[in-house]
């Protein structure tokens, strides 16, 4: 587990106490995930018992020093060979919720996709802004290089999790269970469908019924995806 | 972990409506419709739509296709005429006033930067650059010296002489801007300007967008890949002509104390 590896990797390179661990975990992470001292010593205590680091003496200061024994480096040698897991995903409460949201009575979901990309970009906003002030002067230190790719991860996820959001709404829209924007009825036949009235979607429009489509046959459901489906674009090779 | 646990709690923002610069909007849309065609056949581009942008500010325009987006920034930069409402640049509804000063307008209050660059094939990087003021009637010589800074300040120097075939999409799009923001002109609008650009390469176009705005102009960036809007201080949601939701400014500033104040 990540405190119990990052632990050990900091005590690789020396003996440590407590509160010293906390404060460079977090530095190098940015603090995105910040630590209480009761968890360091509850991790270092553990790690004790499994042979992974021992105590000892006290430092000038007085406070008890942590080392990582040879059973901590085989450890940590092998959590760094060993990719995370992903044979069993983490429980994502958005798609859990979203989900859910497919057909329900008297949710829109089309306001739940909205809600969601607006926290989404938002953070998205930050981690860009924090991004650029750690680029401004470029990063030296070990811990601003670390914590620089942290911030990148996070917004490599949130721009994961906005586009699917937009893929959300744009497939919904192209299986008929969201009602088509009204730019994109101008250029789908004028008669396939109703025109949409004037008020705009996310309030006035009733939660989707779960009926699916009129199936294939159904032509006007694909030509106004591919209009949507601008917004889809595969991701830019990088 | 989810994807809320690893984003610091933020701060006392967001503060809906206060702006941290209080002058006048370098670009006010006010009730602004477009509607195309008449009858059975007509569509409402743009309905409505209110947005002040501030000196300083980048506001990212965000929808699907067909939500009208690009109808918003044709008409913000005057290249359409709305169908009712007001478009007012640094003080002038540019809806109402005649060709000739709308003409002037475009010159000296707005630049646009497109997607694939616009820069005229047969003349240099600070040519083009000078070309707008040379226009409104500056005199070649000055306008080259202000070229020269305009390239200057975003350290582009060293593309002065260069023709757009002898530059990179980056390259080109950089002087794009330049040319936007050149002279007294500080309303800026860029329409997908990433677009044919490789994500790296796009991350620094906007970076230099953010920091132009930064240094006191305003822009409206319509894009839709999140991690280029994600530079502005607002997002804009359009949908059906209409604006559904938009992101208030929120300080990552915040971010950092929490952590600060953590340690």
């Amino acid at each position: 587990m990540s405190i119990r590896h990052g632990l050990l990797a900091l005590l690789e390179e020396g003996p440590r106490y407590g509160s010293q661990l906390r404060s460079e975990f977090e530095s190098r992470t940015g603090a995105t995930w910040p630590l209480n001292v009761g968890q360091v010593y509850t991790t270092l205590s553990r790690l004790e018992r499994d042979g992974m680091v021992a105590q000892e003496g006290p430092d000038g200061a007085g406070h008890p020093l942590y080392a990582i024994t040879d059973g901590g480096r085989d450890e940590l040698a092998s959590w760094f060979r060993t990719p995370v897991d992903r044979a069993n995903p983490p429980r994502d409460e958005l798609a859990i919720k979203l989900a859910m949201a497919v057909g329900a009575p008297g949710v829109d979901i089309r306001e739940v996709i909205q809600a969601q990309r607006h926290h989404t970009l938002q953070a998205m906003q930050d981690y860009t802004r924090l991004k650029a002030r750690a680029l401004e002067p470029p990063p030296e230190s070990r811990d601003e290089v670390a914590w620089l790719l942290v911030l990148e991860q996070l917004i490599f996820q949130t721009e994961a999790e906005a586009r699917w959001l937009d893929h959300c709404e744009a497939r919904l829209v192209r299986l008929s269970l969201l009602p088509k924007a009204q730019g994109d009825d101008r250029r789908a036949t004028p008669t396939a469908t109703p025109a949409p009235t004037a008020t705009p979607a996310p309030t006035a429009t009733p939660a989707p019924t779960a009926k699916p489509a009129s199936t294939a046959a159904h032509a006007p459901a694909d030509a106004p995806a591919a209009a949507v489906h601008a917004a889809d674009k595969p991701p830019s090779a990088s | 972990m989810s994807y809320t646990t690893p984003r610091p709690a933020p701060g006392p923002h967001p503060r809906p409506g206060e702006h941290p610069d209080t002058s006048a909007p370098v670009l006010r849309l006010v009730g602004l419709t477009r509607v195309h065609g008449t009858g059975a056949t007509e569509v409402n581009a743009l309905q409505g739509v209110n947005l002040d942008v501030f000196p300083g500010e980048l506001v990212a325009v965000m929808g699907p296709s067909g939500s009208g987006k690009s109808t918003l920034l044709s008409l913000a930069g005057g290249l359409d005429m709305p169908t009712s409402g007001q478009v007012i640049v640094e003080g002038t509804d540019i809806t109402a006033v005649n060709r000739k000063v709308l003409a002037a307008m475009r010159r000296r209050a707005i630049g646009y930067v497109f997607q694939d660059y616009n820069l005229v094939p047969a003349l240099t990087a600070v040519e083009n650059i000078a070309l707008p003021r040379e226009l409104d009637g500056v005199s070649a010589r000055k306008a080259r010296v202000e070229a020269k800074a305009a390239l200057a300040e975003m350290r582009l120097e060293e593309l002065a002489d260069r023709f757009p075939d002898e530059m990179s999409g980056g390259q080109q799009q950089r002087v794009a801007i330049a040319r936007a923001l050149v002279g007294d002109r500080r309303l800026v609008l860029a329409d997908e300007p990433t677009g044919a650009l490789d994500s790296e390469t796009g991350e620094s176009v906007l970076a230099l967008l953010r920091s132009r705005c930064d240094g006191g102009a305003a822009g409206i960036l319509v894009t839709h890949e999140p991690r280029f809007a994600a530079w502005a201080d607002r997002v804009v949601f359009l949908r059906d002509g209409t604006v559904v939701d938009q992101t208030v400014r929120s300080g990552a500033e915040s971010l950092l104390s929490n952590q600060v104040a953590d340690r």
